[in-house]
């Protein structure tokens, strides 16, 4: 098992001839990613390595069965392509794009809780299930089949630790990056739900980082609702105040959203918080150990 | 991204709030100009920098005669502010903003911002505004009332009356205020703001409400739609290395310590640099090269962290992903060789064409050292500055 995607999610792409996505389109399908068609206005008839191109997602959808769609479309089409997807009955919805107006998500967000369906990001690495599926950019050969879940806001510092996690021994169930932006989709608390329920998941990994309170949110769902090993690591320590360190979501203000408040308030809910970044792998490995 | 007050004051003009007379001033010979326009006496002069905290650090001053003015003006225009927020660093002052004093009956704050764990656009109102703003809202939160507002009805004209009136503002002017907070929401989105605040909103001696002080931040993502925004960008309040940066798409934050560090992804850089810090020794920066860096944007990177004088040893740590290891070794390397860099330079290196990136700098009779991983990185950064002293 893993969650949301496996080995029979079938897949859309949303600006599939674009640069970035006829790309990452290539390695997902090396990767093994059932991609069944792709979706560019004006590029309908057309194929990308034998896969037809649409005009529309609703033109997609009549055409063939699709769980889930990834978007790779420019920042100022891209609020756009997730509430097309949404309205055409798409699940899962993992949108890569990075720099999409705040203002345009507040709007998706809000749309898109009325519709069956979820997002993943937007600006996110993506989701991967080893050795099922890939949705996104990650290089998909550092992962591992396994059973450790990971959410992650960052996208580099994720590769890092599942390196980690790979060269110990340790695969992953599920990796997710819920995204940088102020606003994104799916959050820690709806993931570690599906994680606690996933019989094949034993331990789960939170890769946090300053700005917002999303880390907060989640520990209060963990304080009695989760038997399952949590390990945690918080970027960003050491950054200052106020400054914006490149991701739109980490920024600290007003006391609210720092490292040392997190940190704080993981650990009185019993996570395990890793301080030194290097030794994230070593933690989950004593988390599973305690709980064997 | 931030912009003045006096621009902001502009905006506020534009959707109809009022605002002091004034003008804006680069030089004495036009603060005397806009003396001798205005009508009345005294006037308030406040430098124009990225900052709060300008009270305090001498840049707001009244002002009762031309002569004073002339006195004011010249040593605060070209000068260099430190306040609070600047810290050492301080912002210079190139132009003041020159406004009419008004007799201020009550002080009230009113603000938009993003709230992030509901998604939403909130209003904020209090009864009590001014400088002691956030003191007020942390000693008596009940006092700063807040109103979400749902993307899709927009704000409802109830809901600005009900939001004023709990703040303890009498219902006469409760009317006129809600005017200004509507025009303040639809700047907001219209601008795709990410604050617009007025702080303080006055109400005079003679019952007029005008915008004394202004703040406003925009949403960089949305830059791209409002040319008008962008134009208004002051690079001379900001760090001159972080422009510089801009120019080749990096993100750099100058910070105090000594360990210049480049890395690929935000993530991995705050982690990199609390990994700096957990070994004993100060990040100089962040730099974020990005997932996408080319050979000619890590050379420009490098530049950065070399021209930094604070910086004693550099530190590259890189995930390859999309950034392949082979581009930023031969990167890394050409940029050494122009640059002549004498420091010593810890690479850790892992991810897509790994092995090709290692025989890179193994080749390039370079004096590079190769740490296996983060941990290694570290301590071989921390032996470094020991043997440097």
């Amino acid at each position: 098992m893993s969650i949301i995607i496996d080995e029979n999610t079938k897949v859309l792409i949303q600006g599939i001839t674009g640069n970035e996505g006829a790309f990452h389109t290539r390695q997902m399908i090396e990767y093994g990613t059932r991609i069944v068609a792709g979706v560019t206005p004006g590029k309908g008839g057309q194929s990308l390595e034998g896969i037809p191109v649409y005009n529309t997602v609703q033109d997609a959808v009549q055409d063939k069965e699709i769980d889930a769609t990834a978007i790779f479309v420019p920042p100022a089409f891209a609020a756009d392509a997730i509430i097309e997807a949404a309205e055409s009955g798409i699940k899962t919805i993992v949108c890569l794009t990075e720099g999409i107006p705040t203002i345009d998500m507040i709007t998706v967000y809000h749309y898109i809780k009325s519709k069956d369906c979820w997002l993943i990001g937007p600006n996110t690495p993506g989701i991967i299930s080893p050795g099922k599926c890939k949705i996104g950019v990650m290089a998909g050969y550092i992962h591992r089949k396994g059973t450790v879940g990971i959410i992650s806001r960052s996208g580099t510092l994720t590769y890092e630790v599942v390196d980690q996690l790979t060269k110990m021994g340790m695969g992953q169930s599920t990796c997710i990056g819920i995204g940088g932006d102020p606003i994104v989709g799916l959050r820690y608390v709806d993931l570690l739900k599906m994680f606690e329920e996933d019989e094949d998941t034993d331990a789960i990994v939170i890769i946090g980082e300053i700005g917002g309170t999303a880390e907060e949110e989640a520990v209060q769902y963990y304080s009695g609702h989760m038997k399952k090993p949590l390990v945690a690591f918080i970027a960003g320590v050491t950054a200052p105040e106020g400054r914006r360190m490149g991701h739109a979501g980490a920024i600290i203000s007003g006391g609210r959203g720092d490292a040392k408040t997190k940190i704080k308030v993981l650990e009185e809910a019993g996570v395990t918080v890793v301080k030194n970044p290097a030794q994230i792998g070593q933690a989950v490995f004593h988390a599973r150990q305690v709980r064997v | 991204m931030k912009i003045h007050e006096y621009q902001a004051k502009n905006l506020l003009k534009e959707y109809k709030i009022p605002i002091p007379k004034g003008s804006v001033a680069r030089d004495v010979h036009e603060s005397l100009k806009i003396w001798d326009d205005m009508t009345g006496i005294p006037v308030v002069v406040k430098a124009q920098v990225h900052s709060g905290g300008r009270g305090k650090a001498g840049g707001v001053r009244v002002i009762n005669s031309r002569e004073e003015l002339k006195d004011y003006a010249s040593s605060l225009i070209g000068s260099i502010i430190y306040t609070e927020q600047t810290g050492g660093d301080g912002k210079p002052v190139d132009c003041i903003l020159i406004e009419e004093a008004l007799d201020i009956k009550k002080e009230l704050y009113l603000g938009f911002t993003i709230d992030r764990s509901h998604a939403c656009i909130s209003m904020i109102a209090s009864a009590e505004g001014g400088v002691e703003i956030e003191k007020v809202a942390l000693a008596s939160p009940d006092r700063v009332v807040v109103q979400n507002i749902d993307p899709l009805l927009g704000l409802r004209d109830f809901q600005v009356i009900r939001t004023l009136l709990k703040t303890g503002m009498h219902i006469k002017i409760v009317r006129k205020i809600g005017a200004i907070a509507n025009a303040l929401y639809k700047l907001f989105i219209e601008k795709d703001c990410s604050l617009a605040e007025i702080n303080p909103l006055v109400i005079t001696e003679k019952d007029e409400i005008v915008a004394l002080d202004a703040k406003i931040n925009f949403d960089d993502n949305a830059l791209f739609r409002h040319p008008d925004i962008a134009s208004l960008r002051d690079y001379n309040q900001e760090n001159p290395l972080e422009v510089e940066a801009t120019r080749y798409n990096l993100n750099y934050i100058k910070l105090k310590g000594n360990v210049g560090c480049m890395v690929n992804g935000a993530g991995l850089a705050m982690a990199t640099m609390d990994l700096i810090k957990f070994v004993g020794a100060e990040p100089a920066n962040f730099l974020d090269v990005g997932g996408g860096a080319t050979s000619k944007m890590i050379e420009e990177g490098l530049k950065i962290l070399v021209s930094d004088r604070d910086v004693k040893v550099i530190l590259i740590n890189i995930f390859g992903g999309i950034l392949r290891c082979d581009t930023l070794a031969t990167g890394v390397v050409e940029a050494a060789q122009h640059l002549n860099i004498h420091m010593p330079i810890i690479i850790r290196l892992e991810g897509t064409n790994v092995e090709e990136g290692r025989r890179i700098l193994a080749g390039s009779n370079l004096k590079f050292t190769v740490a296996r991983d983060m941990g290694e990185a570290a301590e071989k950064v921390a032996e470094a500055l020991r043997i440097r002293g």
